[in-house]
């Protein structure tokens, strides 16, 4: 990373953050990890290894997911980014969401954020995917507590709810 | 009352609905006004005595809070079980992240600066760092023998078995050191008032715990300590001790600097200074009848519990009443020793020397019916343990636990002999080669022994002003549902909805001390306390006649708040007693070692690619005992994830160790199981009815966690005809003992397709 010093101060980075026009003050190799937890309160994201290992502080921006403790919030410039808070909009869970709740997919729930959206973005890829494929799409998001069978559990029943959903 | 059970159905999570949408509050989430962060100076050498210390150019010290062990008001330790860690070491080292210096600083990047510019100079002392270096005594690092502790169970007489025994079978085994990985760091924020006293937030297991080591490090007096716990994002058992050390850390920075410090570990320091599981070397000698019976046996189990004595002593209990497995010893003697080296402490994590101890004995049965030439399943089955019979410390197996039905449907999930008879003639030919493997095990659910009858849990249950119940304890939750849970006991006792029941964050200041939230005790015995303690609040309703025999929810909501109108508050306590008739000698190491037992029998597929010898798991049954399931989902949720760590601990998880210092202590090189690296984890349960715990819940937690690692190896050496004793077990090491001993391998494999 590069050092910090005054000159790089002030920089300003615009992006979308949950469909809201941000403007924020940052240094541009701030992370955009530390950007959104502490210049913008959206604590959703969580650092669990700082070394885009473990997936924890996955967001989705521009539709790709993406570890935010790689990114360097300058690459944010003008970017669309969607952040667990936003997944839902008002007090109606996600499918997702709702899925995890149900099949225990959530147990400390530290890395419930990044793997939401992690299996978000597998679904607008793959609507219906397959065992092996939620598999694979979700083998980026490390989980210590359930062993993923509930996970897998989760977003499969998500799918099938949408599926069901957009048939109807 | 309803009619339907709250206990045995899915309910909502408790805080699920937090955690699913991002809300969830975790310490690192917190910020206080006018907050320094703060961080950690530590020894960098394995063991010396302190000579000097160093604060380099380029750096505003003025600027820092600088703690060290002369800022200390109280005790100089975190006090324990024993007291002999430091907080801050002031003189020697014992270990190379032994913490020697605290600094604070608003602004985290001049901190991380002003860490590295610290040197801490030192005399070099020769250092220690394996069981065996330890046990030669040629530098006595702890004590008089780097002994932290020895037990010896002994039941029998043993020395009379060996003559009438048709084989005798010896096996070593060993199991590497096991990081618990929860994804959030540890972490802790301070503040300190002079009025006030210490307050701390954090990510751990047992608020009182801390409690007890910030009164002893500050002598404050119990009433200005006060420790909350925030979300915490998974433990293990490695938020069981660990928290004290972060927690004083940072009040001592809080105190001097007057300000709320904020210590949040980065993963490389938490992986290599926290504590991890004990590295173990297991021997057993066992006499064996020709039929196949176990006639006795000597087991000497010893672990490597690092610098300081921390939970040593109680892991190796547990590793020790657990050694023999679930089976029937007419004489056995078992020695334990916990031994010091100079690495950071070993500490607890999910089964607590259990998994160590097991791992041996399940490894060790299949190498007696290879020597007695009977199938891994036959010898289990001649050496069950019955109901009536009794275990190595004497306890007498109340519990009408039949493991043959269990093996069987165990046998039959797995689909075991076809599999057998399919893999012997497929593994003539092709790359790969497929194996299956059986392990059958226990673990004793709540403390050990007298454990419980010291701890002397509290529970209360009050009412609350909107009618509604809530449920006090230190009981924290972490991932395994203990909100819920308890919850839904409250509720099922008092004929509620779940809905009507809350509980309260655990808050030193706002709940009693229900014990420690570690050794499967948390639905058995907090479960069954919150039982009661809600039965009492039901009788004092009906004593002043405001609810009768049958009511319904309502009605005693409307109860609870008119109770409450008129006498101010609604609560009521429940403190543990122990069960009568209950008998352990703590000296002898005799008795009812638990309260109760979970069984289980894994079984493991695998299949290993004789390329690369990596070694996948492609089937995983895990069958299990464990009283009634309270709840469905969290229990599978249990299992499955322990089971996992399991599958970890056998295949993938190697701390590499230099000189006391965790070399690969980043995510990237020390392995966990991926969504893609794990088989289906199929569980299933078998309810007996059981007295002991709440509404008949036995432990569960850490059960999963002693099966796998042996279910998997028994597996590899059904694939390959070679036995490896030792894990985790890497296609390297496969590679050597494949290439080691061809002559070996080849015959014992024509025995294996049998």
């Amino acid at each position: 990373m590069m050092p910090l010093s005054e000159n790089h101060a002030d920089s300003g980075v615009s992006f979308t953050v949950n469909g809201e026009h941000k403007r924020v003050r940052a240094f541009p190799m701030e992370r955009l990890l530390d950007v959104l937890r502490e210049r913008l309160g959206l604590t959703g994201a969580k650092e669990g290894c700082g070394e885009g290992e473990c997936g924890s502080c996955s967001v989705l921006m521009n539709g790709a997911l993406v570890n935010s403790c790689l990114v360097p919030v300058l690459q944010a410039e003008g970017a669309s980014i969607v952040t667990i808070e936003g997944l839902a909009p008002g007090a109606q869970l996600h499918a997702l969401q709702a899925a995890f709740l149900e099949c225990g997919g959530a147990q400390c729930g530290i890395c419930t954020p990044g793997m939401i959206l992690a299996a978000a973005h597998l679904l607008s890829k793959k609507p219906d995917p397959t065992l092996e494929e939620i598999r694979e799409g979700l083998s980026g998001n490390l989980c210590r507590c359930t062993g993923y069978v509930q996970i897998f559990e989760a977003v499969a029943r998500a799918a099938r709810r949408a599926e069901i959903a957009s048939s109807s | 009352m309803n009619g339907e059970r709250i206990v045995g159905s899915a309910v909502p999570r408790k805080e699920g609905r937090e955690k699913v949408t991002g809300q969830a509050r975790y310490v690192d989430d917190m910020v206080l006004p006018d907050m320094l962060y703060g961080a950690t100076v530590r020894s960098q050498i394995p063991r010396g005595r302190i000579e000097q210390i160093e604060f380099g150019p380029g750096i505003a010290w003025g600027e820092f809070v600088i703690v060290s062990a002369k800022d200390i008001p109280g005790k100089n330790c975190i006090a324990l079980i024993g007291d002999d860690q430091p907080c801050l070491a002031s003189e020697f080292v014992n270990h190379p992240e032994e913490p020697v210096l605290l600094l604070a600083h608003r602004d985290r990047y001049a901190l991380r600066k002003a860490v590295e510019a610290v040197s801490i100079e030192c005399e070099s002392f020769p250092a220690i760092f394996t069981i065996e270096e330890s046990e030669r005594c040629s530098e006595i690092v702890w004590g008089s023998d780097n002994v932290f502790k020895t037990y010896c169970i002994d039941k029998g007489d043993i020395d009379e078995v060996w003559s009438k025994a048709a084989y005798i079978v010896e096996g070593e085994y060993r199991t590497g050191a096991q990081e618990q990985l929860y994804i959030e760091n540890n972490g802790m924020i301070a503040s300190y008032d002079a009025a006030e006293g210490i307050t701390v937030w954090g990510s751990l297991q047992c608020p009182y715990y801390v409690h007890k080591a910030l009164m002893v490090l500050c002598s404050l007096p119990a009433e200005k300590v006060r420790v909350v716990q925030m979300e915490t994002g998974g433990a293990f058992g490695g938020k069981e001790e660990y928290p004290s050390m972060i927690a004083a850390h940072a009040a001592l920075l809080a105190i001097k600097s007057g300000k709320p410090v904020k210590m949040v570990y980065d993963r490389a320091e938490d992986m290599a200074a926290t504590t991890k599981r004990h590295p173990s070397r297991t021997r057993h000698r066992t006499a064996v009848s020709a039929e196949g019976k176990i006639l006795g046996g000597e087991i000497e189990f010893t672990i490597d519990g690092g610098a300081y004595a921390t939970l040593s002593s109680v892991v190796l209990s547990r590793g020790l009443i657990h050694a023999g497995g679930p089976y029937y010893w007419p004489s056995v003697r078992i020695h334990g020793k916990a031994v010091a080296t100079n690495a950071p402490p070993h500490g607890a994590f999910r089964g607590f020397g259990a998994p160590q101890s097991l791992f041996a004995m399940e490894r060790h049965m299949d190498r007696i019916a290879r020597v007695v030439g009977l199938l891994p399943i036959e010898i289990r089955r001649r050496n069950f343990l019955k109901p009536g019979e009794m275990t190595t410390t004497e306890q007498v197996i109340r519990e009408l636990i039949d493991l043959e039905k269990l093996l069987e449907r165990a046998l039959s999930l797995s689909d075991y002999h076809a599999k057998r008879e399919r893999f012997a003639s497929e593994n003539r030919t092709g790359t790969t080669r497929r194996g299956i493997g059986i392990a059958a095990f226990l673990h004793g659910a709540g403390f050990t022994g007298a454990g419980e009858r010291y701890l002397s849990s509290v529970v209360g249950v009050e009412g609350c002003s909107d009618g509604g119940i809530r449920v006090l304890v230190s009981s924290t939750e972490f991932g395994q549902g203990t909100k819920t849970v308890l919850c839904q006991i409250a509720a099922e006792a008092l004929g509620l909805r779940y809905e009507d029941i809350t509980i309260a964050q655990p808050d030193t200041m706002q709940v009693p001390n229900s014990g420690p939230t570690v050794a499967s005790r948390t639905v058995m015995v907090v479960g069954k306390l919150v039982e009661s303690a809600a039965r009492g609040i039901q009788q004092t309703l009906r004593a002043v006649g405001l609810i009768g025999d049958s009511y319904s929810a309502d009605e005693f909501r409307a109860a609870c708040r008119s109770y409450i109108g008129e006498h101010g508050q609604l609560r009521s306590w429940a403190q543990y007693e122990p069960p009568p008739g209950i008998f352990w000698d703590d000296q002898k190491y005799r008795g009812e070692a638990y309260a109760a037992y979970s069984w289980a029998v894994y079984i493991a597929e695998v299949s290993v690619d004789m390329t690369t010898y990596s070694v996948s798991v492609k089937d995983f049954v895990a069958l299990q005992e464990v009283g009634q399931v309270l709840h469905p989902v969290l229990a599978i949720g249990q299992i499955a994830g322990g089971a996992a760590q399991g599958i970890g601990f056998a295949l993938y998880e190697k701390v590499i160790w230099r000189k006391g210092r965790m070399q690969n202590n980043q995510m990237t090189n020390y392995i966990m199981p991926t969504s893609s690296d794990l088989p289906p984890i199929r569980v299933f349960f078998e309810e007996l009815g059981n007295v002991h715990g709440a509404f008949g819940a036995k432990g569960i937690g850490e059960l999963p966690m002693d099966g796998p690692a042996p279910a998997i190896l028994n597996a590899v050496e059904h694939a390959l005809g070679v036995p490896f004793d030792s894990i985790p077990l890497l296609p390297e090491d496969i590679f050597e003992g494949m290439t080691a001993r061809p002559s070996e391998s080849e015959s014992v494999l024509a025995g294996a397709a049998r």
